[in-house]
């Protein structure tokens, strides 16, 4: 079945083209990796499935079109962790979960009891019962992510996009919090679509990955046909190397060109001789 | 209320709800007698002093079914009626609807410095009255003054005139609501200055407004406000929650399923009816809106489910409070009630600010 579904979808922000005519199915249950440079369209592909930005073409949610759906109703649908979340000041981690709960309660109305509960158990299998009344803004970054992610697992959306969820963690922190989604998306059954900065992880972490180049898909397929040398230096202007990883997948290593890797060791080696 | 599922080998508290309904009651009702003794005091203390038991008997004798002498003469009993319980009342309002007009206004902006004038209700309702003052007819014989409407109505004027402005633009975002309130601001303000100066002789009086007073305070004054208060309280508060959602910005409210323009119009809509009903009675009061909020937001809380409900209550004390000094300071000439607000209340907020340990 076809979770999310793109017919000629075009936008444009402030008169300029971001994405153009781009059509992609992503069937549900799958982990969809969006690569690609710096203002390629990333961001703006993720906005445009939340309906946060107005976009021309058609977009699919299972059987309806997304256009005619409430806010409310995608969000119920939709849950996405922007790549800068606000963090308000003086908010606790519970208070802030509980905001995920927001397309459930009624215009002017409280949360339920149920909501209360839903929060607690999101925070129990995140392991953040013990930060519930702690200040959001007093976690450290990893902490402060698992929270963000918590927020939107309150939202009991079966699809889930991250952009970037990653951004300004260390390498334990950013494997600890992909590992994290993949486990809830295995155990919730939760499509996800995340846009990835780091080449490597994004063949790690993603079944399936859609390369954005110009607001059009360039490359599309499974990390072993995009992640090519060949491709890699077309779209990013990058020169890499690409190796197979003994323990399967694939790593991609940004090298500088016309200068083996051991050269500056060599000549500093040749200075101290002299 | 608290969720009490617990896994094994947690010793951390499961997540408890938003603050507790129970300490939400008992920290409201200590509010509630505390704007109530404030009240009383400033009743009681003024040339005539009056004795706190008569007067309680007095005021009890006007519940229906209740029948008491309190001992008050007819001389005593007009002042307390005609005079003390008008203008405490209507400083409580007052304070009530700047206090509360300013927590609104932070939170749909996000921004600590907004107060209720931020979108060119002062400068709307200063050009209202020095019109009225300077060119309005004489209206002594009218059942309502001149110079509140045209403040009311200059305030509500203004800030619709920035909101026209702000949506025009391309991006419908708080920033550009905010500088094209500035613009609005700007520009009526030139008009006010420029009318004052052509009309010099009105200049005194003008200027008297622009520092607030509750000197003309009577029951008519309390009936002009009270509609409004009432309507922007009751929609302000039903917002508290919307409120905290806000706080994660416009993009990621929408995320969650909330439409942050139209919940902001809404409650910008309610804090300017009450911020113009306030100015319309009382001129220009100044700080009351921005040191409130923040001083119950360092005592209580950011989150606005209580922090409307107790500046509410405390905007109304602090008012009634100042203005208490403003009569009896300088008995028997007053102090203009914005130079007392801005005299006791920096220091306080400066005390409040230095003695907690995390800013808001």
């Amino acid at each position: 079945m076809t979770a999310i579904e793109l017919r000629g979808v075009s936008v444009a922000l402030d008169g300029r083209p971001v994405l153009r005519e781009l059509t992609l199915a992503i069937p549900s249950g799958s982990r969809l990796g969006l690569i690609g440079p710096n203002g390629s369209g990333k961001t703006t592909l993720l906005r445009a499935i939340a309906g946060l930005v107005p976009c021309r073409g058609e977009i699919r949610l299972g059987e309806d079109a997304a256009a005619g759906l409430s806010r409310r109703e995608l969000a119920r649908r939709i849950a996405l962790v922007p790549q800068n979340p606000a963090v308000p000041a003086g908010v606790t981690v519970t208070d802030y979960v509980l905001l995920g709960r927001t397309p459930y309660i009624p215009y002017l109305g409280t949360e339920s009891r149920r909501d209360l509960e839903i929060v607690a158990s999101v925070l129990d299998h995140l392991d953040l019962a013990g930060f519930a009344g702690r200040r959001l803004d007093s976690l450290s970054g990893g902490e402060r992510q698992r929270a963000v992610l918590a927020r939107a697992l309150a939202q009991q959306a079966p699809v889930l996009l991250l952009d970037e969820p990653t951004t300004g963690l260390d390498v334990g922190h950013q494997q600890q919090v992909l590992e994290l989604v993949d486990t809830l998306r295995d155990d919730l059954e939760l499509t996800v679509v995340s846009a990835m900065h780091d080449l490597t992880v994004a063949g790690q972490f993603a079944d399936h990955l859609v390369l954005l180049d110009g607001g059009r898909v360039a490359a599309d397929g499974p990390a072993r046909t995009v992640l090519t040398e060949r491709v890699i230096r077309q779209h990013y202007h990058a020169s890499v190397r690409v190796l197979e990883d003994p323990g399967g997948g694939i790593v991609v290593i940004p090298v500088r060109p016309g200068r083996p890797a051991s050269e500056p060791a060599e000549r500093a080696e040749r200075k101290v001789a002299t | 209320m608290t969720v009490t599922e617990r896994r094994p080998g947690h010793d951390a508290p499961v997540a408890p709800g938003p603050a507790p309904a129970r300490l939400r009651a008992g920290t409201l009702l200590a509010a509630c007698a505390g704007l109530a003794a404030v009240a009383l005091l400033a009743v009681l203390v003024g040339p005539v002093r009056l004795a706190p038991g008569a007067v309680l008997l007095e005021l009890a004798g006007r519940l229906p079914l209740v029948h008491t002498h309190s001992g008050l003469s007819a001389q005593e009993a007009a002042i307390l009626w005609q005079l003390r319980l008008p203008r405490v009342v209507l400083g409580g309002l007052v304070g009530a609807m700047l206090a509360l007009a300013g927590a609104a206004y932070q939170g749909v902006f996000r921004n600590p410095l907004a107060d209720p004038y931020l979108l060119g209700a002062a400068a709307g309702a200063g050009l209202g009255a020095t019109l009225a003052i300077a060119y309005g007819p004489d209206t002594s014989g009218w059942p309502v003054d001149l110079l509140p409407m045209a403040a009311f109505a200059g305030a509500v004027a203004a800030v619709a005139a920035a909101y026209a402005l702000g949506r025009s633009g391309v991006a419908r975002s708080a920033t550009t609501l905010i500088l094209s309130g500035v613009a609005v601001a700007a520009f009526l303000t030139a008009i006010q200055t420029y009318v004052q100066q052509r009309e010099s002789e009105t200049l005194r009086e003008v200027y008297g407004w622009i520092l607030g007073r509750l000197t003309t305070a009577g029951w008519r004054e309390v009936a002009l406000v009270a509609p409004y208060a009432l309507v922007s309280t009751v929609v302000i508060l039903l917002h508290g929650r919307l409120l905290d959602v806000l706080a994660v910005g416009d993009d990621e409210a929408s995320s969650l399923g909330v439409r942050a323009a139209r919940v902001r119009l809404i409650v910008v809509a309610a804090a300017t009816l009450a911020t113009a009903a306030a100015v319309a009675v009382s001129g220009l009061i100044g700080f009351v809106g921005i040191i409130v909020p923040h001083t119950i937001r360092l005592v209580a809380g950011s989150s606005h489910r209580l922090l409307g409900p107790l500046s509410l209550i405390a905007g109304a004390a602090f008012l009634i409070l100042a203005d208490l000094a403003a009569r009896t300071v300088m008995t028997p000439a007053e102090l203009p009630i914005g130079v007392v607000t801005a005299f006791f209340g920096a220091p306080f907020f400066a005390l409040v600010l230095r003695g907690s340990r995390q800013a808001p």
